[in-house]
């Protein structure tokens, strides 16, 4: 299920005073089962072009298809839309309001008033999908689980509508480093097994660089930048300057170059960064 | 050295649902923080760093043990406004501290609540907004802020009301880099400058590495306490916990294991880099 993204633009509050671009003429392709990283700080117009995604923002001008389907037209059928690309909002925790786990997933499969039998395969598909026990769904309150886990309730609530593309808004925001790296390896998961499309927003540069297939950086409404974390990180002085960073290992092949030391300028992860390092120690010892 | 906060076998106990059983949240925990000092508190969820905080302005009252602030016990109910006076505590979301429409007014509130002469007020609030870097931000609309600067009007509300210590629990964990970066300048800044101690209780490691001394917290026990350099150079023990090491001192470790000489104890990239150029 391609997503394409045509020249568009959207202006927030258009005609008062508070007037502002937050999107300007930004045109992307996704393919099917890419997973994507898509960065930019805060006001980059991230958040609003995932919005867009999903029909809840329509463009000032321009044109989205999913599916070859223009949703920004009239008689879009946007409940359909929102079927196939699910939207995990940032603290998505925020919004369970079920007594059990179980009716909090279920909710979304309920509302499309499917059977019970088939409300019950997805429920007990999308706990899977996130690690939550099927039995334990049924009697626990959401409330009485720890930070990540209520996280992942609502993830599954996402995933219950049987989706092709989830996007993740900063998924990971306030976990300590063991519920970032779990939460990160489901999602991992549920490109690699699962075969969803993801487009992961993310703050983290170490995450995205280690994770995904294709960045996109966005800064004051456009898209700025796109490639595979090596070809984006690559272009260091561009991140910097528009007040993005770049992930602590790849700086550090950066100042080690500057220092005339020849390492692979594109490395991204503490393994990789080792292994280079130990390559340029023992290529000098023989000289 | 003057001290600042004070536990002696700090207990604090809660019931599960069933108001049967006692969850121990801290265990029996001794610690003496300087005035002057810039602590980080790390640890994993549940480890008892916010219980922990919580404490420090008399938040939360001990089970057993005693708890200091400036020589105030905490247990005692007249010392409770000068503790909360000494004592400031910021919270992760800067949308639940502030109360006023306008940011001045709000940084006024502390001041104002203490019963402070307006003309010694409008001097409090000016200073404190300069201290944050806000003052240009003064009649601004606190919503209309981005996060980092909606925690640094939080901050400066607290500055107001002149304390020594500022408790400061995950300020930045909702916070984008950009804004992350602001909030910790501005920590570091007050605590060099204005001489306030600093307890920063924080999941990023990286904010850790500016601290005097860092804390682990694991099931309501101080398990290591030492210099960012002393505590990150335990990187398996870290792992262990579930906690992470900056990337450098990962790349450190994981050199050293291949017989290359470098510093365990390497925290920035600079000290990498001067390092390796030998």
């Amino acid at each position: 299920m391609p997503i394409k993204v045509d020249n568009i633009t959207y202006i927030y509050m258009k005609g008062t005073p508070f007037e502002s671009k937050a999107l300007d003429k930004v045109s992307l392709d996704i393919e099917d089962g890419e997973f994507i990283g898509l960065i930019g700080h805060t006001g980059s117009g991230k958040s609003t072009l995932v919005q867009h995604i999903n029909g809840l923002l329509k463009p000032t001008s321009g044109k989205i298809y999913i599916d070859g389907v223009d949703i920004t037209g009239k008689d879009v059928n946007l409940k359909a839309i929102r079927q196939k690309v699910g939207l995990v909002f940032q603290y998505p925790e925020h919004q369970l309001f079920e007594e059990t786990i179980y009716k909090d997933v279920a909710f979304g499969p309920k509302n499309l008033e499917f059977d019970e039998n088939t409300i019950d395969s997805r429920v007990r598909k999308a706990l899977k999908m996130v690690g939550l026990d099927y039995e334990e769904s049924k009697i626990k309150s959401p409330f009485d689980l720890s930070g990540g886990q209520r996280r992942r309730v609502a993830i599954a609530g996402v995933l219950a509508m049987d989706p092709k593309v989830l996007i993740l808004d900063e998924p990971t925001a306030g976990l300590d480093p063991k519920g970032r790296d779990s939460i990160l390896s489901e999602i991992k998961l549920l490109h690699d097994k699962y075969g969803k499309t993801i487009i992961l927003v993310s703050h983290s540069m170490e995450d995205v660089a280690k994770l995904v297939d294709r960045i996109i950086v966005m800064n004051e409404g456009k898209c700025v930048l796109t490639g595979t974390p090596r070809e984006v990180f690559k272009e260091a002085d561009t991140l910097i300057n528009i007040g993005l960073g770049i992930p602590q290992v790849t700086m550090l092949a950066r100042k080690l170059r500057q220092k005339g030391i020849n390492i692979r300028d594109d490395v991204l992860t503490v393994q990789e960064a080792k292994r280079e390092i130990i390559k340029y120690l023992r290529g000098k010892k023989h000289d | 050295m003057q001290k600042m906060i004070e536990t002696i076998d700090l207990t604090f106990k809660y019931k599960n649902e069933d108001g049967k059983e006692d969850l121990c949240a801290l265990n029996k925990i001794n610690l003496t923080i300087n005035k002057g000092e810039f602590v980080a508190i790390i640890g994993p969820n549940g480890s008892g760093k916010s219980t922990l905080a919580k404490h420090m302005n008399a938040l939360l009252l001990p089970s057993s043990g005693k708890m200091f602030v400036k020589g105030m016990d905490t247990a005692k109910e007249e010392n409770l406004w000068n503790i909360r006076q000494s004592a400031g505590m910021v919270f992760q979301n800067p949308d639940n501290q502030i109360v006023a429409t306008i940011v001045e007014e709000d940084v006024a509130f502390g001041p104002e609540n203490l019963g402070i002469p307006p003309k010694e007020i409008r001097k409090r609030v000016d200073d404190c907004l300069k201290a944050v870097n806000m003052e240009e931000f003064k009649k601004n609309a606190p919503h209309l802020l981005s996060g980092g600067q909606k925690q640094r009007v939080a901050i400066a509300g607290i500055l107001a009301m002149k304390p020594e210590c500022i408790i400061l629990d995950e300020p930045t964990a909702m916070l984008d880099p950009s804004g992350r970066r602001e909030v910790i300048d501005t920590i570091k800044k007050l605590n060099r400058e204005e001489g306030i101690t600093i307890v920063l209780i924080t999941h990023y490691m990286e904010e850790a590495v500016d601290a005097d001394r860092v804390i682990v917290m694991e099931n309501g026990n101080i398990v290591l306490s030492g210099t960012p350099k002393e505590v990150f150079q335990r990187v398996k023990e870290l792992k262990n916990i579930g906690l992470d090491v900056p990337q450098m001192t990962e790349l450190a470790y994981e050199l050293r294991k291949e017989g290359i000489d470098v510093a365990a104890d390497t925290l920035t990239i600079d000290e990498m880099v001067v390092q390796l150029c030998q």
